[in-house]
């Protein structure tokens, strides 16, 4: 009873400074919500990551030349690349692989009528779309028949579809690209982005049409294998690095001059970057939230000095040290949860807003929600103990004859 | 609440030969060594139930310091206080406070009222302290508001009364839990003379019709006379103790 009207008497005195309390509040809000905010956007990123990996296709493996992993854009500069008798070996000798696919890639300008967009410009083997099971909407994908033709033939993805054709059927179309033209013979399926990348802003072609048409010459700078299930992954990886071994004549002990990596490994790399910064946006975080409570501690301690006339009333009439220290602390507490309600629910909003704007996956922080919420109740507590602890101690005469 | 029933029932049987509050060499001194001034040197003095005393004399005569001792705001450097023969001394903090809650009411030259606060709530503050449920507060409070005269305004705010209105108001806070004892230290000081007659008027029907002892500080002759009992201060010792011909 006595508790509840003390509560009652710190809601009144809050009330009655709503300009203070609300900014004292605000620091905790952006404390909280950027608490909330980091949280959602680490897991976010690492639900991203996983999304990102899954979508490289199942039991993929990927060889790339050079000593560390480079697993976008361009080939390494002097690095010997895969030839077409390292394909042809993996592709016959190993057992555990059920697909593969050379690659080639190249950024270049594209051409349709007037209209044009610089776009990733790729050349696979018909193992690739099996990899990463990319259909096709419209038309179909290049068959083994084209690659053996080196058909000038192309696939585009949405993006592409949208740009050089705004309000036509591409398919049929002719595209120029570098010094070739192809005809497109069908349209990828929209697959959105990946880490900030269009997804569907490409154009894929035979790879032989490729390399001989836009590279000219047969060196494959990637290749794409698929495991033939996830438990023969590691035996895949073994029979690769071994082939590739003899062929390019590394000897044991000596350093690889190619990489095998599966999506574990990717993904474990990634979701390192991601704890990391997960981890630093949280210190951040937490530096603003004790920010806040310093706030917090600092407008108690001004509300005690420019209220020790009321709190000698208080002592006059009865109030025990005890009541006093409650009514400041719930003072506090009070502003602290209710900046760690507010700061909740716009470090959500905010997630929510960055997730759609950098196309990341949303995620519901499970434990950031109550954690900021506690840890915003614990700062009144431990912000507010010190002021309520001076206001509870004065002398009720000092108190009421205070100027 | 318990801290409150402790208070009353420690209390032996109230004889006339036991005085209600009692001083026995009650010394005050301020400050240390050097700085030390002394604001009351061994002061007597005995309050019976329902007196009506004035405490008279200049500015730093210690009229002021007697009146919060036995109030129980402060505690004397020497001597013997005692309530009802309790004596005061080695009472807790929070004892002192149920005590000024329950035996006790206030009101200051300056009113110290809550600012922004209604006059209801005003009044309401020492139940709060009592233990006391909302309804209970809220009935209490209108019947004290309503006692000094007040009973129609009770939602304004000190800013929106006048100065006689907020003495009233705080004189209402002091008799809401029906104490024995007002302390009164100044209350006409902040007040045109008219004003002043009718809170000192207020505060004499009280004592009459409600037999609550009255311990009032002034330094105002034409206000002392208003008392039954003139306690006069010179320099922290009483220089003179008489009575006021009935008026």
């Amino acid at each position: 009873m006595r508790l509840s009207a003390t509560t009652g008497l710190a809601v009144t005195a809050l009330l009655r400074n709503k300009m203070r309390s609300a900014l004292t509040t605000l620091g905790i809000v952006i404390g909280v919500a950027a608490v909330v905010m980091m949280q959602a956007m680490g897991e976010g990123a690492t639900a991203y990551v996983g999304e990102a990996i899954s979508g490289l296709g199942s039991n993929m493996l990927l060889v790339t030349p050079g000593a560390r992993a480079r697993t976008f854009g361009g080939a390494p500069i002097g690095v010997p690349l895969f030839t077409a008798g390292d394909f042809d070996a993996i592709q016959h000798q190993a057992h555990d692989i059920s697909q593969m696919s050379a690659v080639n890639a190249r950024v270049l300008q594209v051409i349709a009528g007037s209209n044009n967009r610089t776009t990733n410009v790729g050349g696979v083997t018909p193992g690739y779309f099996a990899i990463r099971q990319w259909g096709v909407t419209r038309g179909r994908l290049p068959s083994l028949e084209d690659d053996r033709q080196a058909a000038p033939v192309c696939v585009i993805g949405q993006t592409v579809a949208t740009s050089l054709f705004p309000d036509q059927d591409p398919l049929g179309k002719e595209i120029r690209a570098h010094t070739m033209t192809c005809r497109v013979i069908g349209v990828l399926e929209a697959k959105g982005a990946t880490f900030g990348a269009d997804r569907d802003d490409l154009l894929l072609m035979p790879y032989s049409t490729f390399s001989r048409r836009i590279v000219g010459g047969d060196r494959i700078a990637y290749i794409f294998a698929s495991a033939a299930s996830s438990d023969q992954l590691d035996d895949a990886k073994a029979e690769i690095t071994a082939i590739l071994h003899h062929r390019r004549h590394i000897q044991p002990g000596e350093i690889d001059d190619f990489n095998v990596l599966d999506p574990r490994e990717i993904q474990s790399v990634l979701f390192t970057v991601t704890g990391v910064l997960t981890l630093l946006l949280a210190g951040v975080a937490a530096i603003s939230l004790a920010v806040g409570g310093i706030g917090i501690m600092n407008i108690m301690l001004v509300s005690v000095t420019e209220r020790t006339r009321e709190i000698g009333v208080r002592l006059a009439v009865g109030a025990r040290g005890g009541d006093i220290l409650v009514q400041f602390l719930v003072e506090a507490t009070t502003l602290s949860v209710l900046g760690g309600v507010i700061g909740v629910a716009a470090g959500l909003a905010g997630a929510y807003g960055i997730a759609h704007l950098i196309r990341v996956p949303y995620v519901l922080p499970g434990l950031a929600v109550p954690l900021a919420f506690g840890v915003s109740a614990l700062v009144g507590v431990a912000f507010g103990v010190v002021p309520a602890r001076k206001a509870a101690r004065l002398n009720p005469l000092a108190a009421l004859r205070y100027e | 609440m318990a801290t409150r029933i402790e208070v009353r029932s420690a209390a032996p049987p109230v004889t006339a030969a036991v005085p209600l509050l009692s001083l026995r060499g009650i010394t005050k001194v301020y400050g240390e060594q050097d700085a030390a001034v002394c604001a009351l040197d061994r002061i007597d003095l005995d309050i019976a139930p329902g007196e009506f005393v004035a405490i008279t004399g200049p500015s730093g005569s210690g009229k002021s310091t007697t009146l919060s001792i036995l109030g129980c705001l402060e505690l004397p450097s020497d001597g013997e206080y005692r309530i009802e023969n309790i004596p005061v001394q080695g009472l807790s903090r929070d004892v002192l406070a149920a005590l000024r809650n329950a035996r006790f009411g206030f009101v200051f030259q300056t009113f110290n009222l809550l600012p922004r606060t209604s006059a209801l709530e005003n009044v309401a503050l020492p139940l709060v302290y009592a233990g006391l449920g909302a309804g209970e507060r809220r009935r209490r409070s209108l019947r004290a508001l309503a006692a000094v005269g007040l009973g129609d305004r009770v939602g304004a705010t000190p800013n929106q009364l006048s100065g006689g209105q907020q003495q009233r108001v705080a004189i209402a806070r002091a008799i809401v839990n029906d104490p024995e004892v007002l302390l009164a230290d100044e209350p006409t000081g902040n007040l045109d003379t008219r004003m002043g007659a009718e809170i000192l008027q207020l505060i004499g029907r009280l004592n009459r019709e409600r037999g609550i002892t009255v311990l009032m500080v002034t330094h105002d002759p034409t206000w002392a006379g208003y008392a039954g009992r003139q306690v006069a201060l010179r320099d922290g010792r009483i220089v003179s103790d008489r009575r006021n011909p009935r008026r």
